[in-house]
């Protein structure tokens, strides 16, 4: 099972592309569903305050690269490193270190039976011990940040999808995480609200956080991606800043995504 | 029913007594059924096992045999001197929790998985996401089945009073028909009734619980 895939083409461009201090290092990360092998020694580095976008047709394996990261998903061999610290395998250690590391799903999962403002705060009331007043005038304070700051009484199911996923950034922000992992976070939504997310998701990258994003939103990735990965059948097929990348994508994998994206 | 209402006393006492061994029950049960199902679905290997182990022996064994077990067995095997009452009581705790047990992981397994992985996400722990985020969730949808459980708990609680306690309602019955000598069918009837008191208002009380809970989403 702990066999390493070596990726024929997964150095494509350098390896370490990135200046920056490393926060999240993935080595010779594998990972199977059954016979199915969805991550094949996957190596990844994302730096602090770096936004990494991955794409990838669907079933590439981006999704579960993200759920790695914070073990969501468990993974078969390789290793994963957050801040220097090796991913623990389960128990209280892996729940703190989960903990520096927000995130955003592609279908909320707000916690229905709680209002948006007890899902922002009850990270850090549970987890952080954060005192509930400190932590209710943070949790306001977010959510206003995310434009639903009216809303914070009400129940998730009471607002719209735009408006979930907003709070679910709250959500995760308000543990003041490392990295916000986004997995799909748009691919849930009507049309219509998915610029709302995309714009706190903008305004997050130019604060600096460090985020990794799996989305189908090429736009976004142009705009606010430091460094764009292409994955495709479990491998990292090329890697490169995004304008390099659109212009001029050099694997024929990726040349033959972007030309089914962009032909309508 | 005129041997009914002339000893009143005796059903009305016989009731109490009933009433007292149902809410034990009843409290010792849900308990012990939400640490079990706690167990099933919690992600360590053993406990998953001893909840399914647990489930599996005493789902698939007679009542009688369990409160027997717990009236005769126990006391002659491990010296344990209680009286009838509570070892009846925890036979019936013992025999009711697995069925709880199943309910409630039922209701677990009908939150939506996004909830759970949200709150792993956020860093909680085990315990804190099954307290925090999942069992308030599924205890919601829970309530019917498990009500229908501890209303068949209560009327298990007769069998308790079959194997020796004395002085709960079916007892009342039995003191009835042989010691004092009326005819048997009214005698059963005003434990019938006894009975009927019981699990009608726990089907009442059911029915606040679940309209109250319905409103709170």
């Amino acid at each position: 099972m702990l066999r390493r895939v070596t990726t024929p083409e997964g150095g494509a461009t350098g390896r370490t592309p990135t200046s920056r201090e490393p926060l999240v290092v993935m080595s010779g990360v594998d990972k199977h569903f059954g016979d199915l092998h969805v991550l094949k020694g996957v190596d990844l580095v994302v730096g602090r305050g770096e936004v990494l976008v991955v794409i990838g047709p669907s079933g590439s394996g981006k999704s579960t690269l993200c759920r790695t990261i914070n073990r969501l998903e468990s993974i078969d061999g390789g290793s994963i490193t957050i801040d220097g610290a090796e991913l623990p395998a389960e128990g209280k250690e892996l729940a703190r270190l989960r903990s520096d590391v927000g995130m955003v799903f592609q279908s909320f999962n707000l916690f229905a039976h709680k209002t948006v403002l007890e899902n922002v705060t009850l990270g850090p009331t549970k987890v952080r011990g954060v005192k509930k007043a400190d932590a209710d005038r943070r949790g306001r304070e977010l959510l206003e940040r995310v434009g639903v700051g009216h809303q914070a009484d009400k129940y998730p199911a009471q607002l719209s999808g735009g408006q979930q996923q907003r709070v679910a950034i709250a959500r995760a922000l308000a543990m003041e995480p490392k990295v916000i992992l986004f997995d799909e976070p748009t691919s849930a939504l009507d049309p219509e609200m998915i610029s709302e997310v995309l714009d706190v998701m903008t305004d997050l990258a130019t604060s600096g956080m460090t985020m990794v994003v799996v989305t189908h939103e090429m736009g976004f990735a142009r705009k606010a991606a430091d460094r764009v990965v292409f994955m495709a059948d479990g491998e990292l097929v090329e890697q490169a800043d995004p304008e390099t990348f659109f212009t001029a994508p050099r694997s024929p994998r990726a040349q033959d995504f972007l030309s089914k994206i962009f032909t309508h | 029913m005129e041997p009914v209402l002339d000893n009143l006393d005796l059903y009305v006492s016989g009731f109490w007594r009933s009433l007292e061994i149902v809410l034990w029950a009843a409290a010792g049960s849900l308990a012990l059924g939400i640490l079990l199902a706690a167990f099933r679905v919690s992600p360590v290997p053993v406990l998953q096992r001893l909840g399914a182990l647990y489930v599996a022996t005493i789902r698939n064994t007679p009542l009688t045999i369990v409160l027997f077990f717990f009236a005769f067995g126990v006391p002659a095997a491990f010296g344990v001197t209680w009286d009838f009452f509570a070892l009846g009581t925890v036979g019936l705790v013992v025999y009711t929790a697995a069925f709880v047990c199943e309910s409630v992981r039922s209701g677990v397994n009908a939150v939506d998985a996004g909830q759970a992985e949200a709150a792993r996400a956020l860093g909680l722990t085990f315990r804190q996401n099954l307290s925090l985020v999942v069992l308030p969730q599924a205890l919601r949808t829970v309530v019917p089945p498990t009500g229908s459980v501890i209303i068949a708990m209560i009327k298990n609680s007769a069998v308790v009073g079959a194997i020796g306690v004395s002085g709960d309602l079916f007892s009342a019955y039995r003191r009835m028909a042989s010691a004092l000598g009326y005819e048997r069918l009214p005698s059963i009837a005003g434990t019938a009734v006894g009975f009927l008191v019981m699990t009608l208002t726990a089907g009442a009380i059911l029915m606040v619980v679940e309209r109250r809970m319905a409103v709170s989403r």
